[in-house]
């Protein structure tokens, strides 16, 4: 039985790891990036599992054969030892085995952090587009600065072109996730995150909420859709000849809860994703900047440098941890 | 000790002796103080959270008034100064137990309360004072971190003069046994305890914030 | 007239979902019977005296278990729905908000009013009996401590058929939480509940502390202690740490959403970011809070049944507290996805992983205690052994998630999701299950049909691996936590369905435990030995159940496994160790024992009617809930008739009958 038990485990242990390893079927989308930070991410997710796999398969093993040999049935003949009880040279082993292994992951996780701040511009010889995503109750809102468009729960891009996402939350706080393209980034109200992701092939990629944000959180699911800078150009130029406008009485209409489908935007308010982050900051304020806590890293983003409460930001880190980006917003 | 059996004690209610076992009440005591040395870690912790909160929320005044625009320092320096000198009285409210002296106990506990209880009326006036002037729980995080935590602190003092209250009435019934000596010691730990946290309000909320 | 109480009832009570009118009936038909009961066989004396008052360490446990039994059911009733609804693409079982109500309770109940009160009632038990004390340091306290526990989780179970449900998550992030997201009173019933119970915990933090620190029988060192008193000390020290920070976080959303303070909301200069650093300023500790007394309690088994001592003492111990101690310094770890930047995430993801290096050692000492044993299984060890792998590999995945930029891309998603249930499983409830089929036989005197046991223990171990590896997967395939719906051409639907009977399996296997249960209580085996499993320690060297003053005499203690090193003395013929024999043969003396009291139970009832009060904001109620409070406090300050003393010769009665069952 106990034995079952253990092939039992070990068997679903392995077929994990088959999962894992990503060979199986293109439905495992965070093992299947299709951009340079998924990419990074899908490695590291590969050398932290090897590493641990390293610890804990001999440890499995170690376990069953343990237990089986020194099982009590008559006629054993397993030594039996009541009084051992220490043994420095083990335990000295098996503290430093577990250390060696975290020293390696922990250096590798350190370098790994800093190559993939969100915030941190992917290297291209191309301009990266910046597109300003607002969630909201229940709902996606994109806007293209850039080419002053918007859309509604769907997002195109070029492909092989890095993209500046400023993420910001008109209500509760949401998270930003294309799988396929890279990791996750809180959207949260009056704050502006910025993430880079690019897409290295075109493609439709599954894009979600990932935190929860009340009643129809489930529907916050939208499509981003990476094309060729030829379509791109020409699905711009469709929008801004054939969709409506957004205009400040349809964005409230867009404020009012409930889940949408997709809507594309020829235009929108000038400053309206400003407007969305600052809405909190009250004129004449001397601390209106809660939600702006920068820290040190704020001086990637080359905005916040620039910000004038820059140094306001540093100083409220102390328990809220808060550090972003500034906020567009100046 | 009363001797009466207590219903609730069920078929093995026989009454305390403590005579013989004065021991035994040593170390029940003893144990007693001790666990509220740890409640006094938790409430540490407690008020560690609120000033947290107070320091990361000190700038955030929305628009409304500033602290520094509506506190008055000089009532705060009295109010400062009166519940230093009630934590100096309850010490020798202490030193009168110690030798043994019910009436000096009582009195000293009693310039004790009366000491805590103009702090609070102090406190009280100069939250009225605040909200006339426009400064409410509501007006915005700076004020909802300040009222919390002075407020937790008075809050605290006020429980503390109910508590001392039912003590000096304990003590003058029973007069000064091992379990009110311990309850004294508790008190007047715990009256300390409140005087060091009101240091740190004074210097971080008024000093710091308002200066 | 009719008109208000028409639409106050419909207002006050959850009206127009069939589901629950089955429950609010179900309810009420259970609470008329309770009653009428307890009136026919004229039980309410003895339900007061012997159980609503009592301070006995022993009957207090019993209470915290058989609630947190209870509340394991409603939780895993509650899982079992969101089962079904996840179990085929765009179900209509369950309402988007019924949805969101029902993972929210389900988390706070797991974790709050399940594995907390198991937890303690297993402190109440063993810690007393393992030290060799009479009972905990402050029993008045730890009957307040339960009837706090209990009167919290009733608030906050009552808002299912009173007021609705809370929605917001089982840590109730703001601004969602606050007023402007959830203006039901939801909400308030989940502040009022946790704050009210909460208290109750960190009384009991306090409680053990001086307990394990102070009533330690003569002799027991600190580190001759048993291993499951070390980790009740570690966790109950984390409890001291962690919950006054709970207590104020709730205070304060209490306040935003009460006053209109502003501390989390948007406007005003609040700061939602600030509510979830402190909330995992509590949360984190608290996962190691109920983890570490189920490393003790397999540190207890693994030696029992190898009959070895267990290896590696001090480095358990210092594993305990080291965890213990970082445990306070991974709190980010939750939300390495809210930009806080790279040095802030590489902190904490090395802190995170620094804990993995303690919990890997004990992993390895348990492997080492029953290297050169002597193995027998019965079901604690059945259950220890399953941990063990299931631990393992849960704490890997822990680590994988620790690496910051992974995280990323598991944050949540059902990866996360797998991951937290398989140490909260596998770790906890495997542990405190382990706990309760060992130390039955000392808290009720007999012992558990063993087959049955088998029975639950292979559907539980099953049933959790057919529920939740396939999460890992979904996790990876871009699944995300807290969807009521899906689509069907993510592909999520045929591992979801997987997952769905791995829950049910897991949902006989409590069915078994119950029946095991009953089964026992009915084909009644004593178990009159009082040392059931041939123990170490010195629970095992008084009678099942013991007597209600524990030690008729004090032991002294002369090292670590002080009991089966006497059981070895006496096999080995050997005389008994002077100051042993001389403690043994000393006169019974009067025993000193706290009285029972009424007030915790009434003292706690008037904090759940200040509660109720405060969720609808009916000032009378608060004011007299509140009053009764103070009345109470008083009340408990101006008795000193608070104890009382055994007599010798009912003590010698007592024994008498127990040692004389052999």
């Amino acid at each position: 039985m106990r034995s079952k038990f253990r092939m039992l485990a070990t068997g679903l242990f392995l077929a994990m790891v088959f999962l894992i390893s990503g060979c199986s079927s293109e439905q495992y989308i965070v093992l299947d990036p299709k951009g340079p930070i998924g990419e990074s991410q899908k490695d590291l997710i590969l050398i932290s599992t090897l590493l641990c796999a390293v610890i804990i398969v001999p440890v499995l093993i170690l376990t069953a054969i343990i237990v089986w040999r020194y099982r009590d049935r008559p006629g054993r003949k397993a030594a039996y030892k009541p009084e051992w009880e220490h043994n420095t040279k083990l335990e000295v082993t098996w503290w430093s085995i577990p250390i060696v292994i975290i020293i390696i992951l922990g250096a590798v996780t350190v370098y790994y952090t800093y190559k993939l701040e969100p915030s941190k511009a992917i290297a291209s010889d191309k301009e990266p587009i910046t597109i300003q995503v607002t969630s909201m109750d229940w709902k996606w809102l994109f806007k293209y600065p850039g080419e002053d468009i918007a859309t509604v729960n769907y997002v195109k891009f070029p492909e092989d072109t890095p993209i500046r996402f400023q993420l910001t939350s008109d209500t509760a706080m949401n998270s930003f996730w294309i799988p396929q393209l890279g990791g996750q980034l809180y959207s949260m109200s009056g704050m502006a995150m910025t993430l880079y992701l690019q897409a290295d092939e075109q493609g439709s990629y599954y894009g979600s909420g990932a935190n929860f944000n009340g009643e129809d959180f489930a529907q916050m699911t939208f499509t981003a859709d990476a094309v060729s800078q030829e379509e791109y150009d020409a699905w711009v130029e469709e929008v801004k000849a054939d969709a409506p406008a957004l205009t400040m009485d349809g964005y409230k209409e867009l404020q009012k809860p409930g889940r949408s489908d997709v809507q594309l935007f020829s235009s929108f308010p000038e400053g309206l994703f400003e407007q969305i982050v600052t809405q909190y900051v009250e004129e004449g304020s001397s601390g209106a900047h809660s939600h702006h806590g920068g820290g040190a890293e704020a001086s990637t983003d080359e905005e916040a440098a620039s910000d004038e409460h820059a140094s306001h930001g540093a100083e409220e880190t102390e328990a809220a941890n808060a550090s972003h980006e500034g906020h567009a917003g100046h | 000790m009363a001797h009466a059996i207590d219903p609730h004690a069920g078929a093995h209610g026989h009454p305390a002796h403590d005579h013989h076992h004065g021991h035994d009440h040593h170390d029940q005591e003893e144990m007693k103080t001790f666990g509220f040395w740890l409640f006094l870690i938790t409430d540490v912790i407690l008020f560690g959270t609120l000033f947290a909160t107070f320091v990361v929320l000190r700038l955030n005044t929305a628009g409304g008034p500033t602290g520094g625009e509506l506190i008055e320092l000089p009532g705060i320096i009295a109010s400062t100064f009166i519940l230093l000198t009630s934590s100096f009285t309850s010490g020798i409210a202490l030193l009168e137990m110690n030798r043994g002296n019910k009436k000096g106990l009582i009195v000293w506990l009693i310039i004790t309360a009366l000491l805590g209880a103009s702090f609070i009326y102090l406190e009280v006036t100069e939250f009225i004072h605040l909200v006339h002037e426009g400064a409410t729980i509501g007006t915005s995080a700076y004020w909802s971190a300040f009222f919390t935590l002075v407020g937790t602190h008075g809050l605290h003092v006020s429980v503390g003069l109910v508590w001392m209250t039912a003590l000096i009435i304990q003590l003058s019934r029973r007069g000064i046994t091992p379990v009110t000596k311990r309850k004294v010691n508790i008190i007047s730990l715990y009256w300390h305890f409140l005087d060091v946290v009101w240091i740190f309000v004074f210097t971080i909320v008024y000093l710091m914030g308002v200066m | 007239m009719w008109h208000k109480i028409k639409d106050f009832s419909s207002e006050f009570f959850v009206t127009g979902d069939p589901l629950i009118l089955g429950a609010q009936v179900s309810i009420a038909i259970t609470l008329v019977a309770i009653v009428f009961t307890l009136t026919y066989f004229k039980k309410w004396r003895w339900l007061w005296t012997e159980w609503l008052t009592t301070v006995d360490h022993k009957r207090i446990g019993i209470m915290y278990i058989i609630a947190s039994i209870l509340m394991l059911f409603r939780g895993g009733v509650d899982a079992l729905l969101m089962r079904v609804q996840l179990a085929a693409p765009q179900l209509e079982f369950l309402h988007a908000d019924h949805y969101n109500a029902i993972f929210t309770t389900h988390g706070v109940i797991m974790i709050l009013f399940m594995a907390m009160p198991l937890m303690f009632g297993l402190f109440n038990i063993v810690v007393p009996l393992q030290i060799g004390a009479r009972d905990v340091a402050f029993p008045f306290l730890n009957s307040l401590s339960f009837w706090m526990f209990f009167f919290g989780a009733m608030l906050f179970n009552v808002s299912f058929i009173i007021g609705g449900s809370p929605d917001a998550g089982w840590l109730a992030y703001p601004p969602l939480s606050e007023l402007s997201g959830s203006p039901g009173v939801g909400q308030d019933f989940y502040i009022w509940g946790i704050q009210i119970s909460g208290i109750g915990s960190l009384a009991t933090g306090i409680n053990f502390v001086v307990t394990i620190l102070k009533m330690r029988a003569p002799g027991m060192k600190l580190m001759q202690m048993p291993m499951f008193s070390w980790s009740v000390l570690s966790s109950c020290v984390t409890i001291m740490f962690a919950f006054p920070i709970l207590t104020v976080t709730l205070f304060l959303l209490f306040l935003d959403r009460y006053l209109g303070a502003h501390f989390f909301t948007l406007d005003g200069g609040g700061n939602p970011m600030m509510y979830i650093n402190l909330i995992w300023m509590w949360g984190h500790p608290e996962v190691y809070i109920v983890i570490l007394p189920a490393f003790g309690i397999f540190s207890e088994i693994v030696a029992t049944f190898s009959k070895k001592k267990l290896f590696g003492y001090k480095s358990m111990v210092f594993a305990l507290m080291s965890i213990s101690f970082f445990s306070f310094f991974t709190w980010a770890h939750h939300f390495f996805t809210m930009g806080s930047g790279a040095n802030v995430n590489a902190f904490f993801a090395i802190t995170t992983m620094l804990i993995a290096i303690p919990t890997g050692v004990k992993v390895f000492n348990w492997l080492f205690t029953m290297y050169r044993g002597k193995l027998s299984f019965p079901t604690p060890m059945l259950w220890t052994i399953a941990f063990i792998p299931c631990f393992v590999v849960g704490g890997m995945t822990g680590v994988l998630l620790s690496v910051a930029p992974a995280d990323f891309q598991f944050h949540n998603s059902y990866f996360l999701i797998a991951h937290f249930h398989q140490v909260l499983i596998g770790g906890v409830v495997f542990g405190y299950f382990a706990g309760l089929y060992y130390w039955w036989p000392k808290m009720f005197g007999f012992r558990l049909h063993e087959g049955l046991g088998k029975w639950a223990f292979w559907f539980w171990n099953i049933g959790f691996y057919v529920c939740f590896m396939p999460q890992y997967a979904l996790g990876l395939m871009g699944m995300t936590r807290r969807f009521n719906e899906y689509d069907f051409d993510m592909g999520w639907q045929p591992l979801n369905v997987v997952s769905t009977v791995g829950a049910f399996l897991m949902g006989l296997a409590f069915i078994f435990q119950v029946w095991q249960i009953a089964h026992s209580i009915k084909f009644l085996k004593k178990e009159t030995s009082g040392d059931a499993w041939d123990g170490r320690t010195l629970e095992w060297s008084i009678p099942s159940p013991a007597p209600m003053y524990n030690f008729a005499r004090t032991p002294v203690v002369t090292s670590q496994d002080d009991w089966w090193e006497k059981k070895q003395r006496r096999l080995r013929g050997e005389a008994e160790l002077p100051e042993v024999a001389a403690a043994e043969k000393a006169p019974l003396e009067p025993i000193h024992m706290p009285r029972n009291s009424g007030i915790p139970f009434i003292m706690s009832t008037c904090w759940f009617v200040a509660g109720f009060g405060f969720v609808w904001d009916w000032k009378w109620m608060i004011v007299l809930g509140l009053a009764g409070v103070i009345i109470s406090m008083l009340a408990r300050s101006f008795s000193y008739n608070t104890d009382y003393y055994i007599p010798v010769d009912e003590i010698e009665r007592t024994e008498a009958a127990a040692r004389g069952a052999h």
